[in-house]
């Protein structure tokens, strides 16, 4: 059976300096990544060879594994792709005008918007996900955190960011408010309006 | 019961509210003015080297254990209020805020404990009736040992390993605990390893499995044993 593999990622491991350090990117992408894609198609294998075998219990066994990291390998593989170097036009809120004006009939502002934003996920107790998320192709946006590594399912994720430890660590310690702050320099707002306007099987349908 | 206990001092403190010397509750909690505060480690941030970095410990003690004990305090002081205004529903709302705080003040503060450094009996092997219960239920030491790594591996996200006594039964279990869900109820908190990617990180990024291999050169199963009997 085919094998997923690590997508590379659409940047430099340097290029979101000074907001997140090259070394995070390189551990991030290279290790952290890499081990829930490697892990997921363990139980992939599995999986196929439980299904050859009828061994519906093992079937069942490995659903939190596939879940776990295949969930991993589909919120890391957004969240490469939803961020941007800050100097990019796609850094700016701007290019996504349809969420823009969908943030504004929600919460006001985008100040308004980015506060809430903020304080959800320096809300989340444990390793998470916060998300900017649509109901459907040009719907109503909601806020919501995912925990661990549970994909955004059912809703289209427009952008997630990653509030694991690993992901700031390294450069932020315990000040993760700082890691907020700074992320929201680096969203790229081009890629989340394609998500909005077209959904996950629009031209930005994520690709594993 | 850990929890209650955790409960009874709170209240006993309060009462002693006018106290402001720091008193020892339950697994080394102190309180000040009804205050859950922060605990003095036994050892010094460098003591656990190479095991764990002095960095790592002292990020961990007076920045995340501190804050946990700050945001625990504050939903008390919520809970207070709502309590005396009968509002029931404020008083729900706030459980998860208690228990992820409360259980961070409680897990951090058994931890230290059962730590120390090598020169201070940190990674001797336990004796006497402990010892005697992890070979009757795991086989020896080392299958204990791998049994925890393995859990601890198979945290997915933030969480705890711990060795708990069955209070039903005496029998003592390997059992992991999410976030800083604490080990209350049932089971007996004897020795917790954080598996927090802060308990490590700074020193072992990703290679977590070297974590879990270095820190038993540092648990005080002195410590253990005294929780068990």
């Amino acid at each position: 059976m085919s094998q997923f593999t690590l997508p590379p990622l659409p940047y430099a491991y340097d290029a979101l300096e000074p907001v997140i350090s090259k070394q995070i990117m390189e551990i991030h992408h290279q290790k952290h990544h890499q081990t829930y894609i490697t892990n997921l198609n363990a139980a992939l294998t599995a999986q196929s060879t439980a299904l050859q075998s009828q061994d519906v219990p093992q079937l069942i066994s490995l659903q939190q594994k596939i879940k776990f990291n295949g969930g991993g390998h589909i919120n890391h593989s957004l969240f490469w792709k939803n961020l941007t170097p800050a100097s990019s036009p796609q850094a700016k809120l701007e290019s996504a005008p349809g969420i823009k004006a969908a943030i504004e009939r929600k919460w006001g502002s985008y100040e308004a918007f980015q506060k809430v934003f903020s304080a959800t996920l320096l809300g989340i107790q444990g390793s998470g996900w916060g998300w900017l998320v649509a109901n459907k192709p040009k719907g109503e946006l909601e806020i919501v955190t995912t925990k661990d590594q549970d994909p955004v399912t059912g809703d289209t994720p427009l952008f997630g960011i990653d509030m694991w430890e690993h992901a700031y660590y390294l450069q932020y310690l315990n000040n993760k408010a700082s890691y907020v702050e700074g992320i929201w320099k680096i969203i790229n707002w081009s890629t989340a309006e394609d998500r909005y306007q077209n959904g996950i099987e629009g031209p930005a349908v994520l690709k594993l | 019961m850990a929890a209650s206990l955790f409960r009874t001092s709170t209240r006993a403190a309060l009462r002693s509210g006018a106290s402001a010397t720091p008193r020892a509750g339950f697994a080394g909690l102190t309180f000040a003015r009804g205050k859950a505060t922060l605990p003095d480690l036994s050892y010094d941030y460098g003591a656990l080297e190479p095991a764990i970095s002095g960095q790592i410990m002292e990020l961990h003690h007076k920045a995340h254990h501190n804050t946990y004990v700050n945001n625990y305090n504050a939903a008390v002081e919520q809970l207070q209020e709502a309590q005396h205004k009968g509002d029931i529903s404020a008083q729900i709302a706030l459980k998860p805020a208690i228990n992820f705080n409360g259980g961070g003040h409680l897990n951090h503060t058994l931890f230290w404990e059962n730590l120390a450094p090598k020169s201070a009996g940190g990674g001797e092997p336990p004796s006497g009736a402990l010892a005697t219960a992890i070979d009757n239920t795991f086989g020896g030491l080392d299958k204990l040992q791998a049994q925890i790594n393995t859990a601890l591996a198979g945290i997915q996200g933030s969480g705890w390993a711990w060795l708990v006594k069955d209070k039903q039964t005496g029998q003592i279990s390997v059992r992991t605990y999410a976030n800083q869900d604490p080990v209350v109820g049932q089971f007996q908190p004897l020795l917790g390893i954080d598996a927090w990617e802060h308990a490590y990180y700074l020193q072992y990024q990703n290679r977590k499995a070297e974590y879990f291999k270095a820190i038993w050169d540092v648990v005080n199963w002195k410590a253990v044993e005294k929780r068990f009997s």
